[in-house]
């Protein structure tokens, strides 16, 4: 088992115990694990795996099997990705439609009452953290992950804009460099797990949600992100200005 | 004889609006003259535009209410950063609440906005969010493509959880730009420069052939708006047996092309007796082939 692997099952046994349930097949896991004497359908990735066509439909089938076997289970999502897939045969097959057909599912099981919790572990990248973290209830990270849109390498090749200059920017915008912190800053993770797991998984099955999109506000009280809220608002209200 | 076209792809975003609804019914929202800009491209010393590349409102097609929503590919390539994102969450949201025929959104993208990453791709959370909130509210969403910028990254995944997608000949839409695979797994993997390879995997033929969209059309604005106006007030539903569907539909598709190394392979597969054909056939020709291959199935 490499490290990263065995870091992942730690945290799968303190939330779980021992007999966990949660089985790993390549790089997906599924299983159904118990948590304070109630079901829990785990789902997700490990070793910083790349998001194919056919993991996203594995994984769909997990989410889908949760709907069917038991309405309500709580679903946790383990965000453990280098982003989607690069390659030729997966854009042959449309891998945007089966990530697509996984963020449904995680979406309606939502909907309809399951409490879809999201935890990165290790690597959040992109593509693969909107087919995942993102179509979560409520998505956290454990310390030391990151999460990203692209290293800043790359991404000063990209935007033609100097490395130096993007790394200088990034500290003190939110919205452009990697990391978790600037994630939480944006609205799109609600926090960090440290300490004790149990009662951070606890807190996240039994907050109180409407369903609303909460991530805008998130993202303008924490200074993130100030104009996205004010300017859906005014869209949705059909306002000229 | 032909009558001369109004291409879709070489309009402007408002050109299509204008385009595609009935004449003086676009009413637009946070418009240019509000200039409501991006917060984050100055601080890079990059332009800004005033409506931040996408231009949302309501109006009418053909007499039926519809909100619609044109991304600008000439402007950063129709990328989607937090001020071009919102407004396309907002629109969406509108029409939960004030329920029109349909939302059409014109699609025209490589994505993410890197000058605003992060704001980007948790705006595309929440435009697909929205978007599937519209759809529980009864209200269909119809995605058309067909500009220079086709439809990829996060958008690409916005589309397929849309009802319809439209596309011409011309768009294109996958998650990874081809440039993207070249420059991380190499040429062997994928020759960005080989457009026909380009089309043959990404293009609205062959996602037309394998279900991804829903009816492909010629690059004319008639055909569009006509394209359009036959998916107005049909929404599709989405339910636990739809998505058993799809997933029945993805799963079959995985199994019989998995080991298909190009898309003439798939198309042979699908009973095509002249894959190499495909490309070159016009939308009339094409759609006429996937008649007989649909009727032939059923």
């Amino acid at each position: 088992m490499s490290e990263a692997a065995s870091a992942m099952d730690r945290v799968l046994v303190e939330l779980f115990g021992e007999d966990h349930g949660v089985v790993r097949d390549a790089a997906t896991l599924t299983g159904v694990a118990r948590f304070d004497g109630r079901a829990v359908t785990v789902v997700g990735t490990a070793d910083r795996a790349v998001i194919g066509a056919d993991v996203a439909l594995r994984l769909a089938r997990a989410v889908l099997d949760a709907m069917r076997d038991e309405p309500g289970r709580p679903i946790l999502v383990v965000v453990d990705n280098a982003g989607h897939r690069l390659s030729r045969r997966d854009e042959l097959m449309a891998n945007n439609g089966c990530i697509a057909h996984l963020t449904r599912c995680l979406d309606a099981a939502r909907r309809r009452g399951h409490r879809v919790v999201g935890l990165v572990h290790d690597l959040a990248v992109s593509g693969g953290f909107m087919a995942t973290g993102l179509s979560t209830d409520l998505c956290y990270a454990l310390p030391g992950s990151e999460v990203r849109v692209m290293a800043p390498a790359a991404m000063a090749r990209v935007t033609k804009i100097p490395l130096d200059r993007l790394e200088e920017l990034s500290a003190v915008n939110p919205v452009l460099g990697p990391g978790v912190e600037n994630f939480i800053r944006v609205g799109g993770l609600e926090g960090v797990w440290d300490g004790d797991l149990m009662a951070h998984f606890r807190e996240a099955l039994s907050r109180p949600l409407d369903g609303a999109d909460m991530r805008r506000a998130l993202g303008e009280s924490r200074g993130g992100r100030s104009a996205a809220a004010r300017v859906a608002a005014a869209v949705r209200a059909g306002a000229a200005a | 004889m032909r009558v001369a076209r109004h291409s879709f792809y070489e309009a402007t975003a408002r050109r299509r609006v204008d385009g595609l609804l009935d004449q003086n019914s676009f009413r637009e929202f946070c418009g240019p003259a509000a200039r409501i800009v991006s917060p984050h491209l100055p601080a890079l010393g990059m332009p800004v535009a005033f409506d931040d590349g996408v231009v949302v409102g309501e109006g009418t097609i053909d007499g039926r209410k519809v909100l619609i929503a044109a991304q600008e590919g000439g402007f950063m390539g129709g990328a989607v950063g937090e001020v071009h994102g919102a407004k396309i969450t907002g629109l969406l949201e509108r029409a939960a609440d004030v329920k029109p025929e349909a939302v059409v959104l014109l699609l025209d993208t490589g994505g993410v906005r890197l000058h605003e990453a992060n704001a980007g791709l948790v705006a595309m959370g929440e435009i697909q969010r929205a978007a599937l909130s519209a759809r529980h509210a009864g209200v269909p969403v119809i995605v058309a493509i067909g500009g220079k910028n086709g439809c990829y990254g996060g958008m690409s995944i916005v589309a397929r959880s849309c009802d319809w997608i439209i596309a011409s000949e011309e768009g294109r839409l996958s998650i990874s730009g081809p440039e993207v695979i070249e420059t991380v797994e190499g040429i062997e993997e994928f020759d960005a420069q080989d457009r026909a390879l380009v089309w043959r995997t990404m293009g609205a033929k062959h996602r037309r052939l394998i279900g991804e969209i829903d009816a492909l059309v010629a690059d004319d604005m008639g055909a569009f708006r006509s394209a359009i106006l036959n998916f107005v007030g049909r929404p599709r539903p989405l339910d636990l047996d739809a998505l058993e569907a799809e997933h029945a539909m993805l799963s079959r598709r995985l199994e019989r092309f998995w080991d298909c190394a190009d898309g003439r392979d798939v198309w042979a597969r699908l009973g095509i007796n002249d894959p190499a054909a495909v490309p070159a056939l016009d939308a009339d020709s094409f759609n006429g082939l996937v008649g007989a291959l649909e009727g032939g199935r059923s």
